[in-house]
């Protein structure tokens, strides 16, 4: 072991030389598969996520309808006062039109289950808003029900044994006969967007929840954008180094972590307990939303006015401007596309937040939109839960096609983010 | 109502700094050079204090005046009707009055309701009244005040200035407040619950059936809180959701970060950042939709019979949604090892698998655990996942075949519906959430405290 | 100082180091980062047992013809080698040449110490370790003590072996680097400005250790001290702007050097 003995050559075209490297690199090829294998799996788990939601969501944005002839006998609808009218008898007069070979009361009740329950509400609507109709016969085309809904969407197999199906044998041959008569069509489901909730899933629609939803983002923004900015720029601009913005500081990032359903603790505790503010109203969601997006609003405030080079704030400190004048005439409107950029991504996870929103309330079966922020409301995803829950088959298509609306909607305010970004971004 | 004074008071201040500004540009033609500020920091000066003190005074009178008008209405009852009653029935109280006021009659109210009812709606109105008479008040004497004050050697740069700074003071403030609030309200309701409830009973009891009857008419259990099962069945989950996605995440940050170009990254990296943009909800039902079934099925084809809310569906789901997270720390505990150590091992001879495995992983480790803490304080605090895809009752079990319960299913399930604060079952939900939110804050401390340090080492 | 320059003497003296058999030969090496040209149809040889300083100005392409030697441009992507360069008379850019075999023959020393975050034992370990050298636990122990002893380590670190590298002082790092590089026996070293980043002690230290290594090893150093390529090496190679000006007997190159920009940037008029 002298300092002077020559290296001994090693023999690199041994056969165990070359062995061991023959396995150092296949140990390589190996790590290289489990990553390539490892990003696959999550992409194609993104992939199966999003085609099983549109498998099963895409037949919600269409809706089965029976175009019946009803009509509005004086004797059920009185003219002077129309919507009182005794609608369930014109639907069941006009199902009676529909098949007039059937006379045995149950088998007509059957028949009267293709059309969707909900008939007698949309034939009083149309009446009341047309009372010139009174006294005639009209055509309106009436969602069927939901059994017959996914019938017709072939949802139910029709060739499986009677047993196992929702529809029976005479159930189809009655809707058959509809079709052959060309009564039936599929149009595109706009009561998706402009129905309020139902129990019914052929009615229910997302309008309660879209208004809600909008409520919420604007109580969300109309708090967290102001507190967040003045609290970003007093943190980054002003504040001393101290022990306190240390706290500060570490508060607000730990905050950023902290479960969601903490922060619907806090509002149930304090907002809806001690300040009586009512239940499942979106003022309510938007402060609990605000609280939880505050941080992110901080953060990404932050980051935009650390972006802005010190050079433009000396500069106008040079020129005899005030601290405040420096921030308020030439960082922050430098800052404002970051700023928004964080903003709108900040919203969009607001967007998505169920779990707050379930403890104060936001998940009540309400079957008109909200009118304000103090009404009770629901939100796009805790429709979708409620909807989730909800036992009939139709709603599962109800469900994937709620999810895919609420996608869209994220998607929507992500690339604007990214739009702005690229717009507006400025390297220094 | 409120809304027209809120314009009100915009209008007022807007008037307010029209005529500030007017005023100071006479003092800059009178006096020329002994202005002390430009005119327009007078009309903002005048702006701000006459539109902020009534504003915040509005969302004060806003905040309080329900709860207020509340403890006046049970008050005025008669004794007979509250004399020994519970909270939730006088808060069934409350609700019945203000439907009667609202003119949403059910049956026909008692004339005690009734005559409560014209109550409420009267003071509803007065104190309606009072908050628009005394908020314009507050801003005309404002204005008046500001308008007095307002010379040619006045400050009104600094004045608006040190307003704005206590604005900033108070919104950074706003953001500690939250997680004092968060402290004292889980801590206060905390307390009541172990007042019913022994902490040995809650921190120790094996066995977890809180759904007591809140009304003497309910068909219930008995309540027991030992939540015992209830943590354990949040750990089996968190560590599902792990085993899933940490050798996923860190598999693929290692590729993308040494063995991957640019162009896939480019592409790979937003795609994978997407799980993280869906929201919670849409995982929960993919696992009740997709996931459990498939789970189900692929057990029924080798005999094992798997339960319909099995942790296995649960934690699996929350996995995929917890990739991104391990990814991208991973990502950039990698990226911040510096480039020489890469460069000193392959000029070795040391292949990419060895030079990572032996060289980066190594280094890059606290940055991965950090991460991995995170993303254990996610899984752990995670709800709507378990909520739709895992069980209702809590299961002292380790078998991730087998449904069990978490944290975050029992607070939601505990507090949906009609709450009372008064009962031990919803005030367990509150203990829960005082246990979730520390074991959250710890990890996330410990956690940050590692990834910064780990950092400030490399930069 | 003194006795540095009595090694620069001594080594004037031995004369005639060009009549050393080439280790390592570079035919028109070309290298492209990108569509940008990095060195232009660069021929150089490195003689064996001997130290060959690589000297010009800042980005004159010196650094990049070095990493040339073990294919350390390999790991850039953008990076393209053309023209041939031969180890022992056979070619390294030869597709069925194994890189990992080549750069263990031909270890590198970087500017700034990178010792790997680990123990000072498991940093002249590693590549021993990856490249199983050492059969049994006792040859590990043994290839470590006699690398570190080689690096001139040993004595101050023989206590502490197990605790980490980082630890260590800049020129104690930097020969931990070179201890590590010996330690799986290369036949040539290279050197990329080993001692930019050591304060004048350490860096005679590191001096001191080149010249004794080069009885056994062959080593490339690229330096941007004239003194230092004087101290330490028997042949000087000049570049400028990814060109090879020129090459030649170190004393001759700072005494009587052909080109007029080798002289220029001796004399320190450029550079």
């Amino acid at each position: 072991m002298s300092e002077t003995t020559a290296p001994k050559p090693f023999d690199w075209s041994s056969p165990k030389a070359t062995a061991t490297r023959k396995r150092r690199y296949a140990a390589d090829r190996r790590l290289r598969l489990y990553g390539l294998i490892s990003i696959l799996t999550a992409i194609g788990l993104l992939g199966v996520l999003i085609a099983s939601l549109v498998a099963t969501g895409h037949t919600a944005f269409v809706q089965t309808k029976i175009a019946v002839e009803f009509t509005a006998d004086p004797e059920n609808v009185p003219p002077d006062d129309p919507a009182s009218g005794n609608f369930r008898a014109v639907v069941s007069n006009a199902v009676q039109q529909l098949f007039p070979e059937i006379d045995d009361p149950r088998e007509l009740r059957t028949a009267s289950g293709i059309l969707s329950n909900g008939a007698a509400n949309i034939v009083r609507d149309y009446v009341t808003a047309h009372p010139e109709v009174i006294g005639q016969s009209f055509t309106l085309n009436v969602p069927a029900s939901d059994p017959y809904d996914q019938l017709n969407k072939g949802v139910i197999d029709r060739s499986l044994p009677e047993e196992r199906r929702r529809v029976s044998n005479e159930e189809i041959a009655l809707f058959e006969t509809l079709e052959d008569r060309g009564l039936v069509s599929t149009p595109f489901n706009w009561g998706l967007f402009f129905n309020a909730d139902s129990r019914f899933p052929e009615l229910a629609g997302l309008a309660g929840a879209i208004v809600g939803s909008f409520y919420l983002l604007l109580v969300t923004f109309l708090i967290s954008f102001p507190v967040g900015i003045a609290a970003a720029i007093y943190l980054e601009e002003f504040a001393p180094k101290n022990r306190w913005t240390d706290l500060v500081e570490v508060n607000i990032n730990n905050l950023a972590a902290v479960p969601s359903i903490v922060f619907g603790l806090l509002g149930l505790a304090v907002f809806i307990q001690v300040f009586g503010l009512p239940r499942s109203a979106p003022l309510v969601g938007g402060l609990v939303l605000s609280l939880m997006t505050l941080p992110t609003m901080i953060i990404v405030t932050r980051a935009s006015l650390k972006s802005i080079p010190p050079s433009i704030r000396e500069a106008a400190l040079g020129i005899g401007a005030s601290k405040h004048e420096v921030i308020l005439h030439h960082v922050l409107p430098l800052a404002i596309p970051g700023i928004l950029t964080g903003t709108i991504i900040g919203l969009a996870q607001a967007l998505g937040e169920t779990a707050p929103l379930l403890l104060i309330g936001m998940n009540a079966f309400l079957t008109s939109p909200p009118g304000g922020i103090m009404e009770p409301a629901t939100a796009l995803p805790t429709q979708i839960f409620i909807w989730a829950d909800s036992p009939e088959r139709g709603f599962v298509s109800r469900t994937s096609a709620a999810i895919l609306v609420l996608l869209g909607f994220l998607i929507f305010m992500n690339a604007l983010a990214i739009y702005l970004r690229q717009r507006f971004e400025r390297r220094w | 109502m409120t809304g027209y004074l809120f314009l009100a008071i915009l209008v007022l201040s807007l008037i307010a700094f029209y005529t500030g500004r007017r005023t100071a540009s006479q003092f800059v033609a009178a006096h020329r050079n002994d202005v002390h500020s430009r005119p327009i920091y007078h009309g903002a000066f005048a702006a701000v204090w006459v539109g902020l003190p009534a504003l915040v005074l509005v969302l004060l009178w806003l905040l309080f005046q329900g709860s207020i008008i509340d403890r006046l209405l049970l008050a005025s009852l008669p004794a007979s009707l509250t004399e020994g009653a519970s909270a939730s029935r006088l808060s069934l109280y409350l609700s019945e009055i203000k439907n009667v006021a609202s003119g949403r009659i059910f049956s026909e109210p008692s004339p005690e309701v009734s005559a409560a009812a014209e109550r409420y709606q009267r003071w509803q109105m007065i104190a309606q009244w009072a908050m628009v008479v005394v908020a314009l008040a507050v801003a005309a004497l404002a204005l008046y005040i500001t308008r007095a004050r307002m010379t040619a050697r006045f400050r009104a740069r600094q004045g608006f200035e040190r307003t704005l700074d206590i604005v900033m003071i108070l919104s950074a403030v706003a953001a500690v407040l939250v997680t004092i609030g968060i402290i004292i309200s889980l801590t206060y309701e905390a307390i009541q619950f172990f007042r019913l409830v022994p902490p040995h009973e809650f921190f120790f009891g094996l066995n977890w059936e809180p759904q007591i009857a809140i009304r003497e008419d309910q068909v219930a259990g008995t309540g027991a809180f030992g939540a015992v099962p209830v943590f354990t069945g949040t750990l089996l989950i968190a560590t599902i959701a792990l085993l899933v996605a940490v050798p996923i995440g860190l598999f693929s940050a290692i590729y993308l970060v040494e063995f991957a170009n640019d162009r896939f990254r480019g592409i790979v990296k937003p795609i994978l950042e997407i799980l993280a943009g869906v929201p919670t909800v849409v995982y929960g039902f993919f696992a009740v939709l997709t996931v459990a079934p498939a789970i189900r099925q692929a057990g029924g084809l080798l005999g094992i019979s798997i339960s319909p809310n099995s942790a296995l569906a649960a934690g699996g789901v929350m996995g995929i949604m917890i990739i991104p997270f391990i990814s991208s720390l991973s990502d950039d505990a990698l990226r911040a090892v510096p480039q020489s150590m890469r460069d000193g091992s392959f000029a070795m001879g040391a292949t990419r698998a060895e030079t990572i495995t032996r060289v980066l992983l190594p280094a890059a480790l606290p940055g991965i655990v950090g991460g991995i803490l995170l993303a254990a304080s996610r899984a752990i605090g995670e709800t709507m996942i378990v909520v739709m895809a895992a069980g209702l009752t809590a299961t002292l079990t380790a078998n991730p075949l087998e449904g069990v319960t978490t944290v975050t299913v029992q607070i939601v399930t505990l507090l949906i519906g009609d709450t009372a604060f008064d009962n031990p079952k919803t005030l367990s939900a509150f203990a829960l959430g005082l246990v979730l939110f520390v074991v959250t804050l710890c990890l996330n401390v410990l956690a940050l405290r590692i990834v910064r340090r780990y950092r400030e080492k490399y930069e | 100082m003194n006795m540095l320059t009595d090694a620069a003497v001594e080594t004037a003296l031995e004369g005639a180091p060009e009549s050393k058999a080439a280790k390592m030969r570079g035919e028109k090496v070309n290298v492209f980062y990108g569509g940008k040209q990095a060195l232009f149809d660069v021929s150089l040889d490195v003689g064996e047992n001997q130290v060959t300083a690589l000297i010009g100005p800042s980005g004159c392409g010196k650094s990049t013809f070095l990493r040339c030697l073990n294919r350390m441009n390999d790991t850039i992507d953008i990076a393209r080698v053309t023209g041939k360069i031969t180890l022992d008379d056979e070619d390294i850019y030869n597709p069925r040449i194994d890189v990992v075999e080549l750069r263990a023959r031909v270890g590198m020393v970087f500017q700034k110490p990178n010792p790997f975050p680990k123990s000072i034992y498991e940093n002249v370990a590693y590549g021993p370790r990856i490249h199983g050298l050492a059969s049994a636990k006792g040859d590990l122990d043994g290839i470590v003590e006699t690398s570190l002893q080689k690096a001139g380590l040993f004595n101050e670190v023989k206590d502490r072996l197990h605790e980490p590298g980082t630890g260590l002082s800049g020129g104690q790092q930097q020969r931990l680097c070179i201890a590590r590089a010996i330690a799986v026996s290369p036949e040539v070293i290279l050197m990329d400005e080993p001692c930019s980043a050591l304060d004048p002690i350490a860096t005679a230290r590191v001096e001191e250790l080149i010249d004794e290594l080069r009885e056994n090893y062959t080593i490339v150093i690229v330096t941007h001290s004239m003194q230092q390529a004087a101290r330490v090496s028997q042949r000087t190679a000049m570049f400028h702007l990814g060109n090879l000006v020129e090459e030649g007997p170190t004393d001759k190159m700072f005494t009587n050097p052909e080109d007029k920009r080798t002289q220029d940037y001796i004399t320190g008029r450029f550079g």
